[in-house]
């Protein structure tokens, strides 16, 4: 039992090192962007808008959007990894290095998601660097935030791992983060409040779940959210539940992955 | 022991195709085995099961007595696979796709990269350890999966058309390399469309087609099978229009070129006195083709005609 127990943390640790790797080899593609992108969000709707915008929530807005802008890279970039990593794979057919491996299914999926996660951390804290160029940040509840940053970052490693199993072209990796993923975010309370809106887009909005991550994250490090903090934990530790346990399911039906 | 048992193995595609239809095949623990068949007829598939790439529709496999139902990590830590096709990530470096798979496997990052070593410096990849593996050449990347099979120490080596687009010399070195780690315990299951590989280097054959093993023996009980051989004779002068061998099968390919057919037993002394009545001289000769190749293509048109 031992045996096979070290068996399985060497390979786990040989997948996260894998993924690590991987995205640190590709930096130009995986941690430059980002930094660009939020760099170019902080001057322009942080600086040049947001100094015409005022307050919101009691802060300036640039300390304002700081938590959502990111928490965005967070969610995009363990998303991404996952997706490209796990679909690529499959497209040059590698995968089965793992597949013809005495690796459980559930470590190959744990051995992604550590990698996303990683990946999402890692840009969450190149563009928290970035921001401190262009406010200040104080964390209100380090645990909050902390735990919060590293399970948004795991629930979204587990969506790009799922699209991933399902994609059968490296377009149907970008349809969700295009179509869905991207909405939800610029629509879950990254840049305004959502007291801001009518009661009924107010109402919706409550459908999204980006909505309590960001809030949650927000609430960590300026201790102002529009949302229960207790309700975005339950929230995003059940869909990490749902999601795991689809994800497995679908590893061992084989699904995308085998004949 | 039984490195491998299969029973009753079958498999059919979603579409409807049955790839194998009730396979029984077993390999004993030191064998140099080769799993021969034309394109399609289920070898692939069959390999594929049994690494658990594919998954089986009935029937049992076992791996070094390892039900791959009831415990397939540990029938999977038996074996290496060499595939067909190159599947590895031609961006990673050839070293780190060696110490990645080794990881896989439970090797500590240490004892993986001692391993590694030692397999490049085998297999003369010692130069290109810190290339991206995508800028090897063809012969190099068939090293390189054999290197990455072989870097757990696997019981049990597939190679599913190892040589494929090989040269001769390479292949040639490729068979000494699979003797010496077969010699030394490792049990070889060789695919190949080569069949002069798998009648020097294999002990035991089974012959598949179309989704049955239509023939699975021993190497030397199966040439034994052979009644005739083919020869080609390449000769000095033209030969003469009216040329006649008693009791010899004979067929002129050109003016100076002879297809002779022996039967087995016959002895080639006949032949050869009779072209010295006529007074031809043969300036070398030749098989027409490997004696497997007689057999298999035999085998496998008797499988056909019985459907």
């Amino acid at each position: 039992m031992n045996t096979r127990l070290n068996r399985n943390k060497v390979a786990f640790n040989t997948i996260v090192t894998r993924e690590v790797r991987r995205f640190l080899r590709i930096w130009p593609q995986t941690l430059l962007p980002p930094a660009i992108t939020m760099t170019l969000y902080f001057i322009i709707f942080g600086n040049l808008i947001g100094s015409r915008i005022g307050e919101m929530g009691g802060f300036s807005y640039m300390e304002y959007i700081a938590p959502g802008i990111i928490m965005m890279s967070v969610i995009n970039n363990a998303y991404a990894n996952v997706a490209s990593s796990f679909y690529s794979a499959k497209f040059q057919s590698h995968i089965e290095e793992l597949l013809v491996a005495p690796v459980p299914n559930y470590l190959i999926l744990a051995g992604y998601v550590a990698g996303g996660t990683a990946r999402g951390l890692c840009v969450g804290l190149i563009v928290t660097l970035v921001s401190l160029f262009f406010t200040h940040l104080s964390i209100q509840h380090l645990a909050i935030t902390i735990s919060m940053v590293v399970l948004s970052a795991v629930m979204f490693a587990l969506g790009g791992f799922i699209n991933a199993i399902y994609a059968s072209s490296f377009d149907e990796i970008s349809i969700i983060p295009t179509f869905i993923l991207t909405p939800l975010t610029y629509l879950g309370g990254v840049f305004y409040s959502i007291s801001l809106l009518p009661d009924f887009w107010q109402n919706v909005s409550m459908f999204n779940p980006i909505l309590y991550m960001v809030n949650a994250f927000r609430f960590g490090m300026l201790g102002t959210s529009d949302i229960a903090i207790e309700m975005a934990f339950a929230i995003i530790i059940i869909c990490i539940i749902s999601l795991s346990s689809f994800a497995l399911y679908l590893l061992n039906k084989g699904t995308g992955i085998r004949n | 022991m039984k490195a491998l048992y299969i029973e009753k193995l079958t498999k059919t595609y979603h579409n409807g195709f049955s790839a194998l239809k009730g396979i029984e095949l077993s390999v004993n623990e030191g064998d140099f085995f080769a799993l021969l068949g034309p394109n399609g007829a289920g070898k692939s598939t069959t390999i594929g099961i049994i690494t658990s790439l594919v998954t089986k529709t009935s029937g049992t496999v076992k791996v070094f007595e390892t039900d791959i139902d009831v415990d397939s990590e540990t029938a999977k830590s038996h074996i290496g696979l060499v595939p067909q096709e190159f599947n590895f990530n031609g961006f990673e470096k050839v070293k780190h796709i060696l110490i990645t798979q080794a990881g896989y496997y439970g090797m500590p990052a240490k004892l993986a990269e001692v391993r590694a070593d030692d397999l490049l410096r085998q297999l003369g990849l010692w130069e290109k350890r810190d290339t991206a593996a995508r800028s090897l050449s063809g012969g190099m990347k068939r090293r390189l999966m054999i290197a990455r099979a072989l870097v757990h120490n696997p019981k049990l080596l597939i190679l599913d058309e190892p040589t494929a687009g090989v040269d001769i010399e390479l292949r040639r070195s490729m068979w000494l390399f699979l003797e010496k780690i077969n010699a030394q315990g490792t049990t070889i299951i060789l695919t190949t469309h080569y069949l002069e590989e798998a009648e020097n280097l294999c002990r035991n054959i089974a012959i598949i087609d179309q989704g049955r093993i239509v023939e699975n023996t021993d190497m030397k009980s199966l040439l034994n099978r052979l009644d005739k051989e083919m020869f080609i004779l390449d000769l000095k002068e033209p030969l003469p229009a009216d040329l006649s061998l008693p009791n010899i099968n004979f067929k002129k390919i050109d003016n100076t070129t002879l297809e002779v057919e022996i039967k087995r037993g016959e002895g080639l002394n006949t032949l050869f006195s009779q072209l010295n009545e006529h007074n031809i001289e043969v300036c070398s000769m030749k098989n027409k083709a490997n004696r497997l190749e007689e057999l298999f293509l035999a085998l496998v048109e008797k499988s056909e005609a019985s459907l």
